[in-house]
């Protein structure tokens, strides 16, 4: 009988209702902009842990349109550095209890994830990543390549290919989920609460007093505000151009891309920094493969095929059995990338507009983590402890969060 | 993939390129007189406009120069190129571009 069901058929259904379609009113405590992950995670926390719900969360497209709904939802918290380490393995604890609190599948599956090292250089540097994220309390293992085998057995490990496997990371806890179910929870439950969600609704600019914006001005009329707590992914740069405010963000494209639907041959996450690909499986069966940023800046939603055509070779070396699968689709996000690929959270020159931005190619898996420590700041107007090392003023200080080498590839 | 004019070569496939980002930074003049402000707008904070956008490319696979360019980051259509250098140089801040 179960061989006869289609993949991706026992998927839950969903409830006939998940949301009102309200008008803006005149005026609101807090103006989230963009109805992505991080937008809706910061209205349902703002309702459920500070009891603020005159909220709007204010989106240009459609609801989980940009990045959220785009993403290859692969969630881990196994970063070097302390305060990143913090905020993702804070992120991956409440995903694991996600489902209970939005009362909503999102189908968060742990299956772990492998980071391969294929170089001398690689082995040194995973093996401190290990060491440092078990300082951390992170689960962490550095596998030799014969046990990368026995947990994937399709990944080849043999030494005759050009960037031999030399061993891996190995973060049990790591997973996927669902991520319009993720969306579609949050904004489910930010609107049980009273929240506003607000969609067809870009923000244009700001109606400025001195050093506080008292308004936005949008594609349905001006909105007064109390706080504006912007969570707009790659076009942050773009609004805060209006406010004469500068950051070191630059925008990219990101591809990502799909497989037919498979039989399950792939049983956890395989991720390489080295040759490029990072690869999981779908519930429903798809591959789902990505790997860098197309090299310039632009917002066109589209990359070129070349950067498709090198990961999917990356993948074949890898995985040789991939090479009969077909390609399904290709898209592409916009993500806003920072100098030293940590994001941007906190306070800006005009003190009730704050930013949540420049999570670039990796903020999925943080969108319980920020979407909680973003309200926290918003609610008490002043940086949460895991988000303030991550202020604007870093840049100028040089206290920097290099996250390049656990980032890179590995979103 | 698109091809990109190379002011040399003629018009060349996309992954011949290698991206320079922002057009049009100078090194600051004097150096030893700018604080960490000043530094960390030089160093790290570039333009990122949705539209028309000042840049350098390199034509890495080919005759390795630098060219200039003008392209619109929304259809990633080019309006120019041209050599790197051949326009008056610019001191002081980095120009916007709309
Ligand atoms: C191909 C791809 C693969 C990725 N893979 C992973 C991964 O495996 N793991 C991981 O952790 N992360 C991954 N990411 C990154 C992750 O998707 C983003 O970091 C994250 O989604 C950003 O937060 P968000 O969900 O709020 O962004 P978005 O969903 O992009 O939300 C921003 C919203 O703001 C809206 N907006 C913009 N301007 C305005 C305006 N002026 N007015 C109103 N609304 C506006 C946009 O329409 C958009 O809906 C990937 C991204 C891409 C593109
Ligand atoms: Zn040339």
């Amino acid at each position: 009988m179960t061989s006869t069901v289609p993949p991706g058929a026992a998927l839950p259904e969903h409830p006939d209702f998940l949301w009102r379609t309200p008008e803006p009113k005149k005026t609101y405590d807090v103006v989230i902009v963009g109805g992505g992950g991080h937008g809706l995670a910061t209205a349902h926390y703002l309702a459920q842990k500070h009891g603020i719900t005159n909220v709007a969360v204010l989106e240009r497209g459609w609801l989980a349109g940009g990045n959220m709904a785009r993403n290859t939802t692969l969630i881990r918290s196994n970063y070097l550095w302390d305060e990143s380490a913090a905020i993702y393995e804070h992120s991956l604890k409440l995903w694991e209890g996600l489902e209970d609190d939005l009362g909503y599948p999102i189908l968060f599956s742990q299956r772990g994830v492998l980071n391969l090292a294929h170089t001398e250089q690689d082995v040194r540097d995973s093996v401190r990543r290990v060491e440092a994220n078990r300082l951390n309390g992170i689960d962490a293992e550095w596998l030799g390549p014969d046990e990368v085998a026995k947990i994937c057995p399709i990944v080849n490990v043999s030494d005759d290919i050009r960037y031999p496997v030399q061993g891996a990371t190995y973060q049990p806890r790591a997973g996927i989920a669902k991520h319009d179910y993720v969306a579609w929870g949050f904004a489910r439950r930010a609107d049980a609460a009273g929240i506003d969600i607000i969609q067809n609704c870009q923000v244009t600019d700001f109606v400025v007093d001195g050093d506080r914006v008292t308004g936005v001005r949008t594609t349905r009329g001006d909105i007064g505000c109390g706080t504006v707590a912007l969570c707009a992914a790659g076009h942050t740069s773009v609004l805060l151009d209006r406010l004469g405010v500068r950051t070191p963000l630059q925008s990219h494209p990101l591809q990502a891309l799909v497989s037919e639907l498979l039989e399950p041959v792939h049983p956890t996450i395989v991720m390489s920094n080295a040759v490029h690909v990072y690869v999981s499986q779908a519930h429903k069966g798809e591959l789902v493969m990505g790997a860098g940023v197309d090299g310039y800046n632009g917002y066109g939603r589209r990359g070129a095929f070349g950067v498709i055509e090198r990961q999917m070779a990356a993948a074949v070396e890898l995985f040789p059995v991939f090479a009969r699968a077909h390609l399904l689709r290709s898209w592409a996000g916009i993500v806003d990338v920072t100098p030293d690929a940590s994001p941007i959270v906190g306070h800006t020159p005009y003190e009730n507009v704050l930013v949540n931005a420049g999570w670039g190619t990796g903020g999925f898996k943080a969108t319980p983590g920020i979407g909680w420590a973003f309200a926290d700041t918003v609610a008490h107007g002043r940086p949460h402890p895991l988000v303030a090392p991550f202020a604007l003023e870093r840049f100028v200080t040089g206290a920097l969060v290099d996250e390049h080498g656990a980032a890179g590839v590995a979103h | 993939m698109q091809l990109i004019t190379c002011p040399w070569c003629g018009p060349r496939e996309e992954n011949e390129f290698r991206y320079g980002g922002q057009a049009g930074l100078e090194y600051p003049a004097d150096p030893a007189a700018l604080d960490d402000e000043q530094w960390a707008r030089f160093v790290f904070f570039r333009d990122n406009p949705e539209g028309a956008f000042a840049e350098r490319w390199c034509h890495d696979a080919g005759c390795r120069r630098w060219l200039r360019a003008v392209r619109d980051t929304r259809t990633y259509v080019f309006a120019e190129t041209r050599p790197y250098g051949s326009f008056p140089r610019r001191s002081a801040r980095p120009e916007r571009s709309a």
